[in-house]
This record gives structure tokens, sequence and C-alpha cells, in this order.
């Protein structure tokens, strides 16, 4: 598990305050030297979260270059996250989780007809509301976005873990309401999170929750 | 090896390592893959040859078969709940997820600079750029560059998460099978892995052999590895038998 460290930004002096209600997406532009903090606030939910550059949203968020640069399969207090082409987009600057994932990805109603059965593919899911905030955010507008820049995401608050051997399990969440990961932004960032609504398996603890959004100067 | 009957080959072709390529498998074929020195890494993608939009999903792929890394019996998911191919047969037991591919930036500072001009088709190249030349030539590019699978490549976790890529995993002739579930767009660069340690630049040769595949018995290993698969292949037929695509 990786050290927590807590953030000594004020909540009243943050320059954005939201909240993403349980099953939502949510989309804003994060300035580089800008902190983004993403809080849990009742506990056990997953929070799937993209990130691309705000000047050309080719160059993304990258799972794979992110854990073959850190040599990590987690991502933790002082975890780079990468862009497809090699950049530092975010550094993670505090966090009192301990564990976020970047292997399991956003489900969506057709991941869903696999994983628990044929007829499930009316429940809402991840990648539904990103499909949502490409066609309404102003943010997906400006740049051009559409389904060929959804790529694996990263889960903050779930925790993923590998064993030696190879096994992938989805263990229950290790986070808890209050708790919180901030994000400093070395690039233009665009965020687009998917406030997870699945409700077949232990990652939002069955009962998906609202999270809040804080950006600081 | 499990040799290929000679009436089901199709054709053979060679990639010599740190190289690139790409085509389309219809649903039915297979292509055996095959480390001819030992050492080899072919970063690997595969795209729905009509819509190329569905793709090769790692995560889908990952936690549908709660499988980190891929071997026989394993299938690979596209982002639409359906199976791209499935690998029948492998030597190796151990096919890199994770990790995705090298760029130049990457390969410069780890092998130094050896460009066409002085050195001709011995340069380097990097798996980034030569996904991106291949998947040019089909109408697309970045956008549509996503985790891909490491064949002959492993790396393995400890119990913290902190990775190490295992050097020797692949002898000369160790082989890996991809049978085909639709019809296929396969994108391959043989460049070394992002993590392999090797300090000298020498990505193995790599043959390609597509043949014939036997029809996907009920029974099929791949099929029949977990509940999961048995509904990823019929999403599969469903959308064969309504698409016209070649059953």
């Amino acid at each position: 598990m990786s050290k927590l460290l807590e953030s000594t930004l004020n909540p009243a002096d943050a320059v954005l305050d939201q909240t993403c209600l349980a099953g939502d997406p949510w989309m804003a532009t994060v300035r580089a030297g800008q902190t983004l903090r993403i809080l849990d606030l009742e506990g056990n939910q997953a929070v799937d979260t993209l990130f691309y550059s705000a000047a050309n949203a080719e160059e993304r968020y990258s799972a794979a270059d992110t854990i073959a640069r850190n040599g990590q399969l987690y991502l933790g207090l002082g975890s780079k996250l990468y862009s497809s082409e090699g950049r530092v987009m975010l550094t993670i600057t505090a966090d009192t989780c301990g564990r976020h994932d970047t292997l399991g990805g956003a489900c969506s109603s057709e991941s869903n007809t696999v994983r628990y059965a044929l007829d499930k593919r009316p429940m809402h899911s991840c990648r539904d509301s990103f499909m949502y905030a490409l066609c309404h955010c102003r943010e997906a507008g400006v740049l051009g976005m559409g389904k060929r820049d959804i790529a694996p995401n990263i889960n903050f608050f779930m925790n993923v873990p590998v064993t030696p051997d190879g096994h992938l399990s989805f263990e229950d969440g290790i986070s808890g309401a209050g708790k919180y990961v901030e994000l400093k932004a070395e690039m233009d960032v665009v965020v687009l999170i998917s406030n997870c609504p699945q409700l077949n398996n232990p990652c939002n603890g069955y009962n998906p929750t609202p999270i809040r959004l804080f950006i600081w100067d | 090896m499990n040799p290929i009957p000679a009436n089901k080959l199709l054709w053979e072709e060679h990639l010599p390592g740190g190289n690139h390529w790409s085509g389309r498998l219809r649903r039915g074929t297979a292509l055996r893959l095959t480390d001819l020195q030992g050492g080899a890494n072919v970063s690997a993608l595969f795209y729905n040859a009509e819509q190329p939009l569905e793709r090769y999903n790692m995560p889908d792929t990952l936690k549908s078969q709660h499988t980190a890394f891929l071997t026989a019996g394993y299938v690979c998911q596209s982002d639409m709940g359906r199976v791209l191919c499935s690998i029948t047969a492998d030597s190796l037991g151990w096919h890199d997820t994770w990790c995705g591919v090298s760029d130049a930036a990457m390969v410069l500072a780890k092998y130094g600079e050896k460009r066409y001009q002085e050195h001709r088709n011995a340069m380097h190249r990097n798996g980034r750029d030569n996904l991106l030349i291949e998947l040019a030539k089909w109408g697309l590019g970045a956008r549509d560059l996503v985790p891909s699978v490491n064949f002959f490549s492993k790396v393995v976790p400890d119990a913290e998460g902190a990775l190490s890529h295992v050097p020797g995993h692949s002898a000369a002739g160790s082989y890996v099978d991809v049978r085909f579930e639709m019809d296929t767009l396969v994108v391959l660069s043989s460049a070394p892995h992002p993590l392999d340690a090797n300090p000298v630049y020498a990505p193995a040769d790599v043959q390609l052999s597509a043949y014939r595949a036997e029809p996907v018995a009920a029974d099929d290993a791949c099929r029949t590895q977990c509940a999961q698969n048995g509904r990823a292949f019929t999403n599969t037929e469903r959308y064969v038998a309504s698409t016209g695509v070649a059953a």
C-alpha cells in the first residue's frame, strides 16, 4: 500500500466546488499548476476517470505508459500519470485512500452482458455516461471528441489486486467516507469522470453515492 | 511444436525484429506467431475490420477472465462484449497485457541513436511509431492506439505492484496461435518491450503463419474457460448472424 498524505489545501479557497451525483458524468478543465481533489463523500465509490490534453484530445491519459513508466501496477501518492505521448499530465500529490486502479477499466452495457448475464445490457454504465458526456459537455465539443477517444481509464478508490501468479480479483473497496485523492496538473488537461453506477459487483458497495470535486489555483 | 497441416496453411511471412505489419484475418482463420531467435516481443492490436471503432479492450479482457496475462484458453475481447480472437495454443504460458509499447524518445534514451541515414534498414524503430505507421494505412491513428497485447513478454508484479520484466522468458521456437472469431484488422510491432532490461537493441525475428482454423466446437477450451467467455461467444455469434460476416 502506498503512503498516505493529507492535503494542506482549504476547501474554502477552492475556485471550483461541485458535487457529481451517483451515476452521473462530469467534465471540466484543470489548468497547469492547478490541483484537482476527488472526494469520496460516503465511501466505497469507484470514480472512473480519463484525462486529455486541453490542447488536443489525441494526447490522452495512457494506462500502459503510466504502468510501464512508473514500473508500477497501482497508483498512489507520487504516481505520475503519463499521456500517450510520454509526457506527465498530472501527479498525485495527496492521498488518504492508499491505492487506486488503472487495470479494471470502465463498465459498459456490453461488458455487463459478458461479466454478469446477457440480460444486464439495459443497466446504466460508465461508458454510457462517457458517451453522454461526449454528446453534452462543452469541452468534448470543443475538442471534437468521440468514442475513439475513450481508452482504458483510472478507477480512483478502486482496489484490483494482481497476485504474482497473475490472478486478477476485484476486492471490496478500500475507500471510506471522506477519503480523497489530489492531483496537480502538469499541463492543461480536460478531466472526464463517470461516477460509477455499477450495481453488479462490490466496487461501489452495491450502493453508488455522490462525489465532490474541488479545484484550487 | 504442433505443426500446421500443409493443407490448412494459407501463407507465411517473415517479420524482422523491430519491424511492423498489419493485415486482415477473417473469421475462421488463425495466425501462429513463432519467436525465431528467442527474446521476441510482438505488440498486437486487434480491430473489428468492418468497424474499427470496435477494438481490443485490455480491461474488459482481463476482468471478465479474472486474469492479468494471456495464454491458451483465454480470449481477446473487444470493447463491445465480443471475442475478436482466441488463444488456442501457446508454448509459453504468459503474454503481457499491461505495458504498451516503447516510443522514439524511450528507444533513443535506452539504446542510443541508430538512424536510417547511417544504418539503412538496421535502424532503430520503436513500438509506438511502428503501430502508428500501420494504423495510418487503414485510415486510423493515435486516437485508435490502445494498450496492446505484448506476445512473448512476461512482466510480473510484487505484492506492492512493483513490476519486473522476466528476461529469457521466450526461447527460440516459442509460439502462440491466435484464432479469429470476427473479421479482424491485426496490427503488429516487433520492437522491444518497453521494460526489456537488455541494454542492446536486439529484437528477435518472428514468423507469421496464417492457416484455416477448425470450426469452434461447443466444448472449445476458450469458450468454456468461464461462463463469461461463453456469453462473449454468444454475443459474437449474434453479431455474425446479423451482419452477414462469413460464418
